[in-house]
C-alpha cells in the first residue's frame, strides 16, 4: 500500500478511501456495529450496567485468543465468551437484587483472570504476541465480506429484538415493581437484555478490540443523555454519535500512522466532553 | 355502581421467605374510599399491597379485587411502589414516565397506531398530568425534579389508565410537611372526583387524619379495620402488640401512642 496522503479536497480523500476493498469493508462493518452499540448502549447506560458491559468486553479477549489457539474462527470465540459472561452476570443479578456493590469485587477478580487467561492463550498460540494489540485495541484491516455479512445479520436480530422489547424494557428499567404489577416479565427481560448486550459487545470488540469497546458503547449514549432527556431523541442521538465517531475514526486513521483505537477513543471522549459542556451550559443559561 | 367491593380479603394469609406475615385477615375497601394502611416495620403493609396485586401468594379465593381473583384486575389498579428518588442524570422526562403508565407494557414498536389514537394517548397523558398539577415541570428531566414533584408525576403515571383502585406505598415518606399535606389533599380529591378507592401505606397517621375514611392497622400478624377513633385505641393496640399501650389525643386532634414496643409509627411528634 502506498502511503496515503491527505489533501485539502475532502471529496477526493473520501474517494481515495473508498477505492480500497478493505476500507469499504471496514466502513460497512463499523457502521453496522455503531448502530448496534449506540442503541444497546443507550439502554445499558440508562440501566447503569456499564460495569457489567465492561466485564463482558474484557472476557471477549480470552474468548478470541482461545478461539485462535483452538483453531476455530475468532468470531465464534467472541460470541461464545461474551454470551457466557452475559448469562453468568445476568443470572447473578437475578438471584440477588441490589447486591451490586458486593458483586463488583468478584467481577473485578474475574476480569483480571480473564485478561491473564487471554494472554496465556496467545502465548501458547504462537509465542509471538502480534495479535495481542489487535485483540485488545482493534483494527480495521482484514475485515472480509463474510464478517460484514455476519455482523449485519447479528445486528438485524439484536435491533429487532430491542425494538420488540423496547417499551417494556424501559418500564422495567425505571420501575421494576410497577412493571411486575403490569405482568411484564422483568426477570426474563433482565436476562434477555444482558444477552443482547453480550452479543453487541462481541460484535463491537471485533472492530474496536476488547479494551476500547466502550468508546462506542458508553461515550455516545452518555453524550446523548447529557444533552436530552427525551428517550426517542436520545436513542437517535446516541446512534448518530456512534456513527460519527466510527466514520471519523476510520477515516482519520487511514490517513495517519497512528492506530484506529486511539482515534475512535479520542473522538468518543471529545463527543462526550462537548455534550457535557453543552448540557451544562443549557442547564445554567447564565453561566455561559 | 354495582355492589362489588373494590378489595375484599376473607381469611387471607401471606408468607414471605417461608415466614408468615399475617393470617386470617378480613378487610373490605369500597369503591371511592380513602384508606390508610398503618403498622410498624415488618408488619406486612407492603405485602398487603403485593397480595392484592397477586404478586404474593394467598390462599385461592381469599383475596378478591373488583370481584376478580388477585392479579386478574391489575389493569384497574394504579400502583406506586416504595422508592427512593430518581438518579439525577436519568434521561427521562415526566411526560415519558406518565406515557409508560399508559402503554409501557406493550411489546413492539408503536408503528401501527393511527394519528387519532396517538393524539388520544397524548391527550390522556396531558390530562393526568394536569389532574395532579404537574403541567409546569412535566417536560423536565425526572432527576431534576424535587421529591414532591416526582411524587406527583408518579401519581399521574398510576392514574393515567383511569384505574378504579390506587395503591401507594409510603408516598409521603421523603416529603416535607407542606408537601405531605398537599399530596394527601390531592389524593383525597382524586379519590372523590374520580371515584377511585385509595389505599395508602403510611408511617404516621396524623397528617392523614382530616382526610381518612378508615384505617387498616397491621400488627402481630393480624389486621384491624375501621374508623381511626375505633381502631387506634389503647385497648386495641395493647391487644395487638401484647403489651400495655396508651393512646392520647392532643387538643388539635393528633394521636400520640405511648408504650408501643420498638419505634412507634403512630405518634404525635414528626420524624425526620
Amino acid at each position: 500500500m502506498t502511503n496515503p496522503t491527505l489533501s485539502w479536497n475532502l471529496v477526493h480523500d473520501v474517494q481515495e478511501l473508498l477505492a480500497y476493498r478493505f476500507m469499504v469493508n471496514a466502513l460497512q462493518a463499523g457502521t453496522v456495529v455503531a448502530v448496534m452499540a449506540g442503541a444497546v448502549g443507550w439502554y445499558m447506560v440508562l440501566r447503569r450496567q456499564s460495569f457489567a458491559g465492561h466485564t463482558i468486553a474484557v472476557m471477549s479477549f480470552p474468548g478470541a485468543a482461545g478461539a485462535a489457539l483452538a483453531g476455530v474462527p475468532s468470531a465464534l470465540g467472541y460470541y461464545l465468551a461474551c454470551g457466557v459472561a452475559a448469562l453468568a452476570i445476568g443470572r447473578r443479578r437475578g438471584a440477588d437484587r441490589g447486591g451490586r456493590s458486593r458483586d463488583s469485587a468478584t467481577i473485578g477478580v474475574v476480569q483480571v483472570a480473564g485478561l491473564a487467561l487471554g494472554f496465556l492463550f496467545l502465548s501458547l498460540y504462537d509465542g509471538v504476541l502480534e495479535q495481542l494489540e489487535t485483540l485488545l485495541f482493534g483494527t480495521f484491516l482484514g475485515i472480509d465480506r463474510a464478517q460484514v455479512i455476519t455482523l449485519l445479520a447479528v445486528a438485524v436480530v439484536v435491533l429487532g429484538a430491542l425494538a420488540f422489547v423496547g417499551r417494556p424494557l424501559l418500564l422495567a428499567s425505571l420501575d421494576p415493581e410497577v412493571a411486575r404489577a403490569r405482568a411484564v416479565p422483568v426477570g426474563t427481560l433482565d436476562l434477555g437484555f444482558m444477552l443482547l448486550l453480550g452479543v453487541t459487545v462481541a460484535a463491537t470488540s471485533q472492530i474496536t478490540g476488547a479494551l476500547l469497546v466502550f468508546a462506542l458503547l458508553v461515550a455516545p449514549p452518555a453524550a446523548a443523555q447529557a444533552i436530552t432527556s427525551r428517550p426517542g431523541l436520545g436513542l437517535a442521538l446516541s446512534v448518530g454519535f456512534a456513527l460519527l465517531i466510527t466514520w471519523l475514526g476510520l477515516g482519520v486513521s487511514y490517513f495517519s500512522i497512528y492506530p484506529l483505537g486511539f482515534f475512535v477513543t479520542t473522538f468518543g471522549f471529545s463527543v462526550f466532553l462537548l455534550a457535557k459542556l453543552a448540557g451544562f451550559a443549557r442547564a445554567r443559561p447564565g453561566v455561559v | 355502581m354495582s355492589a362489588v367491593e373494590a378489595i375484599q380479603l376473607r381469611k387471607a394469609s401471606a408468607s414471605m421467605g417461608g415466614h408468615e406475615v399475617w393470617r386470617d385477615v378480613d378487610l373490605t375497601v369500597r369503591p371511592g374510599e380513602f384508606m390508610a394502611v398503618l403498622g410498624s416495620n415488618g408488619s406486612g403493609k407492603s405485602t398487603l399491597l403485593k397480595a392484592i396485586l397477586g404478586l404474593v401468594q394467598t390462599p385461592p379465593g381469599s383475596v378478591q379485587v373488583l370481584g376478580m381473583a388477585a392479579g386478574e384486575a391489575n389493569r384497574q389498579i394504579g400502583y406506586l411502589p416504595q422508592r427512593h428518588g430518581f438518579d439525577s442524570s436519568l434521561p427521562i422526562r415526566g411526560v415519558d414516565l406518565v406515557r409508560l403508565g399508559l402503554d409501557g407494557s406493550r411489546w413492539g414498536l408503536p408503528l401501527g397506531l393511527s394519528g387519532a389514537s396517538r393524539r388520544h394517548a397524548r391527550e390522556r397523558v396531558r390530562e393526568a398530568i394536569e389532574l395532579v398539577g404537574a403541567s409546569a415541570y412535566a417536560e423536565r428531566g425526572l432527576g431534576q425534579l424535587s421529591g414532591g414533584e416526582q411524587q406527583r408525576i408518579l401519581i399521574a403515571q398510576a392514574l393515567v389508565r383511569r384505574p378504579r383502585i390506587l395503591m401507594l406505598d409510603e408516598p409521603l415518606d421523603s416529603l416535607d410537611l407542606p408537601n405531605q399535606a398537599a399530596i394527601t389533599a390531592l389524593l383525597r380529591s382524586i379519590c372523590r372526583t374520580e371515584k377511585v378507592a385509595v389505599l395508602l401505606v403510611a408511617h404516621d397517621v396524623n397528617p392523614l387524619l382530616p382526610y381518612l375514611d378508615q384505617v387498616i392497622y397491621l400488627a402481630g400478624a393480624r389486621a384491624l379495620q375501621g374508623a381511626v377513633e375505633d381502631v387506634i385505641t389503647g385497648a386495641n393496640l395493647s391487644d395487638l402488640y401484647g403489651v400495655e399501650i396508651e393512646v392520647l389525643r392532643t387538643r388539635d386532634g393528633r394521636l400520640v401512642v405511648v408504650g408501643q414496643p420498638e419505634a412507634p409509627h403512630v405518634h404525635g411528634h414528626r420524624h425526620e
